[in-house]
């Protein structure tokens, strides 16, 4: 009889214990979205960078987008992400540099924007100065030359508007508009920006063929006695096309900007700049941080014959004493040929990636 | 009767937890976790990290130089004891001096034991040395072209500038990777340029870290006095200057400190 009683206690125990942690209401989770990884970026390079407290989720990634298609941002809301990145020009803009809300050139080229989840150092920017995609995306909004807004005006507006903080509450389980929860957002969206089907990596996987002329400028991009171009820009094995460090290329012999200098506070950073991504060159002209090249051929010229030497510049440039590597009239015309194979027109017409 | 009980009670469970807690504390070890640090220097004066680019170096031929970036590849780390018996670590550690990446800790555990020689490749073996097989490697950019060098991977990238009397700041790349004679197709050399490196005979019985030096100075230096003037860039295409560099390379590496 003891027993029986003993027993009825432990049952009731454990049902009053189970029943208490089972919530009454079903709690709303947003919804987990993976990065779609490209096959060759699969094969050849490690997994992209995603923040553990900033995942990838469908709502986090839509109200990115939003956020990066409009205008509320800037302070006048004449201008949005868009303006300077462009889904037309593999998302940056065809000016040397970029004019902002008041029509002021700011003194960099617009970078372009994909693949950006790759870049295993987390520096962006042509000088490294944005830690994190995250931190990058908080800064065009208060800069005076770009938005020029501020950071309590825009999260004001968005919290006010009719449709955000419903927005939000379905990304980030809140609707208390922060300043970190926007950039969170806009970060998700610019990962989702992958370009890797180009004819090259067509080529790559087996479904398009290079021709003789594009072989022959992949050739020169690997060759050390020639183009060696794939000590800074990747090669077939890394498709990112980019080793995104930052070198001095030799642009100038002396600095108006210092780069990466003016950002670490070391004189031997000076004149160094991210290496950009060779993908998409066919729509992301002019070229160089300060974009001075309006055509590839500049480019490919200036390498070839127009290096200035100064005290920062990488030893990987070769020939300085020469001006460049001396690349003949062919070995030029097959280096553009293959450089343009790494353009990828879908890209810029992925309906995901529209306003 | 119950007071018997009880003090069995107590006492078995007082004699577990003793002697639960003394196990781990007599046992002899039967395995072992290795780290491995990488320290470098130049004729005994140490390198760190705020050296690069700001610390002059005078080479065995009398030039300047300053180093920009110096990185290289370990792999299958070797614990041979006397009758031959050997276990390795397969793997290998891209070591970034530049930029301080300079501990090698293989998962992988080893029998404890007394060992005649511990070793490793400096570079990769040719087994090994599979174009395109490592992501990582990949992502670092530290291929080899693939048409007309043979690909697979560098053995090491070490870049600077070297000053002399005809020359001020002239860029160097020092890139060494297996030899090959450049063309379409490449035709690589009888000999290999990866290097075993010999640290000597170690008894381990426990966790151990072992250090890892590297001379600098030595690859201009022994037993060919590297002319920079001759032998500066361009030289992944000179399957001469590979050779010579392996013969360079055999003194670089040496040990440090053990702990363990």
């Amino acid at each position: 009889m003891k027993n029986w009683f003993i027993y009825l206690l432990l049952i009731v125990s454990v049902s009053s214990c189970s029943k208490d942690d089972t919530p009454d209401t079903e709690v709303y989770e947003p919804t987990p979205n993976s990065l779609e990884i490209p096959a060759i970026f699969e094969q050849n390079i490690i997994a992209p960078v995603i923040p553990n407290n900033n995942p990838q989720t469908i709502e986090g990634v839509a109200l990115g987008k939003k956020l990066f298609f409009d205008p509320i941002l800037s302070g006048d809301e004449t201008m949005s992400c868009a303006n300077c990145h462009s889904p037309q020009n593999a998302f940056t803009d065809n000016t040397p540099t970029s004019d902002g809300i008041n029509g002021v050139f700011g003194n960099r080229n617009s970078m372009p924007l994909f693949n950006l989840a790759w870049n295993y150092g987390e520096r962006f920017a042509w000088d490294g100065k944005e830690l994190s995609l995250e931190r990058q995306a908080l800064e065009p909004v208060q800069n005076t030359i770009e938005m020029n807004s501020n950071w309590d005006d825009v999260v004001n507006k968005l919290q006010t508007h009719p449709e955000y903080p419903e927005l939000f509450r379905k990304a980030f389980k809140t609707t208390t508009i922060t300043k970190e929860l926007t950039a969170k957002a806009i970060a998700q969206f610019e990962r989702t920006l992958i370009s890797a089907n180009s004819k090259f990596d067509r080529a790559d996987q087996g479904l398009a063929t290079l021709t003789p002329q594009e072989q022959n400028g992949l050739n020169v991009f690997l060759d050390e006695a020639k183009g060696d171009c794939f000590h800074c820009h990747g090669n077939p094995n890394n498709p990112l096309w980019t080793d995104n460090i930052f070198h001095n290329n030799g642009l100038d012999s002396t600095f108006s900007d210092l780069g990466l200098g003016a950002v670490t506070g070391d004189p031997n950073d000076n004149g160094k700049f991210k290496s950009p991504s060779l993908r998409n060159l066919a729509y992301t002209a002019p070229y160089m941080h300060d974009g001075r090249f309006s055509t590839l051929d500049e480019v490919i010229d200036f390498y070839s014959e127009g290096l200035q030497n100064s005290s920062t510049i990488d030893p990987l440039m070769k020939k300085v004493d020469q001006g460049g590597v001396q690349l003949s009239d062919q070995d030029k015309a097959d280096l553009k040929a293959f450089l343009l194979s790494l353009s990828d027109p879908s890209f810029l017409t992925n309906p995901d990636f529209q306003n | 009767m119950k007071k018997i009980f009880a003090l069995l009670i107590i006492s078995a469970i007082t004699f577990t937890s003793c002697s639960d807690d003394n196990d781990d504390n007599l046992k002899t070890k039967t395995e072992a976790k290795t780290s491995f640090n990488f320290t470098h220097n130049w004729d005994d004066t140490a390198i760190a990290g705020s050296d690069f680019e700001n610390t002059q170096y005078t080479n065995a031929n009398g030039e300047m130089i300053t180093m920009t970036r110096l990185r290289y590849i370990i792999s299958d780390v070797t614990f041979t004891k006397a009758n031959g018996e050997s276990t390795t670590i397969e793997g290998y550690k891209l070591v970034d001096v530049t930029n301080d990446d300079l501990n090698y800790n293989p998962e992988m555990k080893i029998p404890t034991g007394a060992y005649t020689s511990v070793s490793f490749t400096y570079g990769l073996k040719h087994e090994d040395n599979i174009d395109g097989a490592y992501t990582d490697l990949n992502s670092a950019s530290f291929n080899v072209p693939m048409a007309a060098l043979g690909g697979g991977y560098h053995y090491m990238q070490f870049d600077g500038k070297y000053t002399n009397s005809t020359v001020t700041d002239a860029p160097f790349n020092y890139h060494h990777i297996r030899a090959v004679n450049a063309g379409m197709p490449p035709v690589f050399p009888d000999q290999p340029t990866f290097i075993t490196v010999d640290l000597g005979a170690m008894t381990i019985s426990d966790d151990i870290t072992i250090e890892v030096k590297m001379n600098v100075a030595e690859w201009f230096k022994n037993p060919n006095t590297w002319d920079l003037n001759v032998l500066n860039q361009v030289l992944m295409p000179n399957a001469n200057a590979q050779l010579l560099m392996n013969q360079n390379g055999q003194n670089v590496f040496g040990l440090g400190t053990v702990t363990q």
